[in-house]
């Protein structure tokens, strides 16, 4: 038999995503956001906990550039808070206090001295800078979904691959397991784990626990996915091959197994980060995942689930953006993924 | 069929009891219970809580308590709502009533609007009306849900003529039969159209994938070779087959618009399961989070089993239990 190595085949997977620009222009849009990210203490004007709180709500901040008609270098207008007739802050721009924009000034990239505040998309409650607090946030968001899937990777290959190989009492037990998972509704199952998570957990702590609960929720499926394929795997000559050499099972599992199965897991990998990041906006949202002062993108939304804030300040609404985006981004890059790897599929469709 | 059936009754009591012990022990795990925040109160004697205690005994171990509660189950005593203060059943009736109403009205929008999408979306493969709908469609489940709600409601309140939340309007109880159903509608509309949004446009890509797998296959062409009119060769030998995988995914559907509907109860304040649920979670109310658990699983398994069923009529191949494959 010619020898066939999967190296060359996922080259050619490779070669026919590069070629997919929708999904690499999606792929760059994720290396940009986690980039982001992580020198989100370099690019934030301020920390995530930096608070005003004589400029709760206040609205985004204009860069101007024109004093007097006259090109200058970037600069701030101050604001002052008043209330109008019933009550309601309304911050004034105050023409006569400026603010120069500094560049690369005390190791962020831009911002302005004290006591003026730049607030690019606008401010929360307590006065904290959204945008600063959307790259602070993307580093839980984004690392949450990657981590929960990493684990839930492992848990479902292992679980899936022991069950598909030995079959017979393993094999069922293990799939009324998955069954067991897949039948609770997720975000009921999320609400009781997270019940059982004590309410004196430090950030730390209450992070972890969150990715573990994701990637308990998100195991199952994949688990099931693989237990299908080692099915037919196992019937293979090398699997025998293997087996009369003596080989261990756990090694024959591992080593012969479980490879073969990379690529298509890999799409569906992408495909389970988006839904953990969703997932992780959701616990959040409600109040139950990441706590303040720690950003998330989900718990950055949690101000706008009431509809009289987003009514008078509609820029809490931004951080739903990025999720949005991001989401969006793993979804088409999990698609083209799995395009590539697997031709066939697409040609079902031409 | 009907071995089946009871077979798969077995196995999803089986489950059942798995999932509601799993849920007690989770419940337990955690340190606290409901009466740490009565035996702050000073209004109630440090006796009536031990009292309480040993009423609902929740000092002996864990495996016992889990029995006295699966006894009460079975007896039709659902617990107490220590939040609520009233029987659980008195909460949960009309919770679930809710809940019925909003995924009910969801899963007929996504059936309806999905499902031709799909197939329009099919018969125009890569025309610039599929191409659109598969934007769309990424768009939609890339959306999460509870934004699309806020987003939607913030519109509503720009526009005005849609109530923000809630299920009644204020003088719900002074309304004549027909404005209630009028109002309550009224209610419905934003929570279920953002609920049912991103399953249509999954139900949208799974249809248009089938009907193109279907349209590929060869009694299409002999179809087609016999000079059948297209409206039948697509409606009456494509479709068909087409439609039999979507009715597995009842089932599934309905586990996703439980779990979809919880989030937008919640921000769309409609008093279903899912916002009990997070109540009860909030406060320990361990009975409350216990029945609704189990209520949504058993709902869950209706779910599956009708689909099942449905599957047998429509699809006259599958026979359970006589030949069947591994």
């Amino acid at each position: 038999m010619e020898k066939i190595n999967s190296n060359s085949r996922s080259q050619m997977a490779i070669a026919s995503f590069r070629r997919n620009h929708v999904g690499m222009i999606c792929l760059w849009i994720l290396v940009i956001l986690y980039g982001m990210a992580i020198f989100a203490d370099f690019i934030c004007p301020y920390s995530y906990k930096d608070e005003d709180r004589n400029f709760s709500y206040c609205p985004p901040t204009a860069i101007e550039l024109f004093d007097h008609g006259q090109l200058v270098s970037p600069f701030v207008y101050g604001r002052t808070l008043t209330f109008d007739n019933v009550h309601r802050r309304v911050y004034v721009i105050d023409q006569t206090q400026k603010y120069p924009l500094n560049i690369f000034k005390n190791g962020r990239l831009f911002g302005v001295n004290a006591p003026g505040r730049f607030y690019l998309w606008g401010a929360d409650a307590r006065g904290r800078d959204i945008f600063s607090r959307i790259w602070y946030g993307a580093r839980i968001s984004l690392s949450i979904g990657l981590l929960g899937v990493g684990i839930s990777f492992i848990l479902g290959l292992l679980i899936g691959g022991i069950a598909g190989y030995y079959g017979g009492w393993v094999d069922s037990v293990l799939m009324r397991l998955c069954e067991m998972f897949m039948m609770i509704p997720g975000f009921y199952l999320m609400l009781a784990l997270r019940a059982a998570v004590p309410e004196n957990f430090n950030s730390v702590q209450v992070y972890l626990s969150v990715v573990v609960i994701l990637a308990l929720i998100g195991w199952a499926s994949l688990a099931r996915i693989i237990r299908g394929m080692t099915l037919s795997l196992r019937e293979r000559d090398y699997v025998l091959a293997a087996k009369t050499l003596g080989v261990s099972d756990f090694v024959i599992i591992i080593k012969h197994i479980l490879p073969q199965t990379i690529s298509f897991s890999l799409a569906t990998l992408m495909l389970t980060v988006s839904s953990y990041i969703l997932a992780e906006a959701g616990l959040s949202v409600v109040g139950l995942g990441i706590q303040d002062p720690i950003p998330s993108w989900g718990n950055l939304l949690s101000d706008a689930m009431g509809i009289v804030p987003v009514i008078f300040a509609p820029w809490i609404l931004i951080p739903g953006l990025f999720i949005f985006i991001a989401v969006m981004c793993f979804n088409i890059v999990g698609d083209s993924l799995r395009d590539a790897f697997d031709p066939m599929f697409k040609e079902g469709e031409n | 069929m009907m071995k089946h059936v009871i077979q798969r009754f077995c196995s999803t009591i089986l489950l059942l009891l798995i999932v509601s012990f799993f849920t007690f022990w989770l419940m337990h795990a955690t340190p606290g219970n409901f009466f740490d925040s009565m035996r702050l109160n000073p209004q109630i004697s440090q006796e009536t809580v031990a009292r309480y205690e040993k009423l609902y005994h929740l000092n002996d171990p864990l495996l016992v308590q889990y029995g006295h509660w699966l006894i009460n189950i079975l007896h039709g005593e659902w617990g107490y709502s220590f939040y609520y203060n009233v029987p659980v059943t008195h909460v949960l009736g009309s919770r679930l009533f809710n809940t019925f109403i909003l995924s009910f009205t969801s899963l007929i929008l996504t059936w309806g609007i999905g499902i031709p999408l799909g197939i329009w979306a099919s018969l125009r493969r890569n025309q610039w009306i599929d191409r659109l709908l598969s934007v769309f469609s990424f768009a939609a489940f890339s959306t999460p849900s509870f934004f699309l709600a806020v987003l939607v409601l913030y519109a509503a309140s720009r526009w005005g003529a849609l109530p923000l939340g809630g299920m009644h309007s204020p003088n719900y109880d002074d309304l004549s039969f027909i404005d209630k159903i009028k109002d309550t509608i009224l209610h419905l509309i934003i929570p279920a159209s953002v609920l049912s949004l991103a399953s249509i446009a999954s139900l949208q890509r799974i249809m248009r994938g089938n009907m193109l797998g279907v349209l590929r296959q060869q009694y299409i062409l002999a179809a087609r070779a016999k000079g059948l009119s297209e409206t039948v060769v697509i409606y009456r030998h494509a479709l068909r087959n087409a439609f039999n995988p979507l009715v597995t995914l009842l089932g599934y559907e309905f586990a996703a618009l439980l779990s979809g509907a919880a989030l937008i109860e919640i921000v769309c304040s409609w008093p279903g399961l899912g916002s009990l649920l997070l109540t009860a979670v909030r406060a320990k109310d361990v009975y409350l989070v216990m029945s609704s658990t189990l209520l949504a699983g058993v709902l869950l398994v209706i779910g599956n089993v009708l689909s099942d069923i449905l599957l047998t009529l429509v699809d006259p191949r599958i026979r359970y239990g006589k030949n069947q494959l591994k």
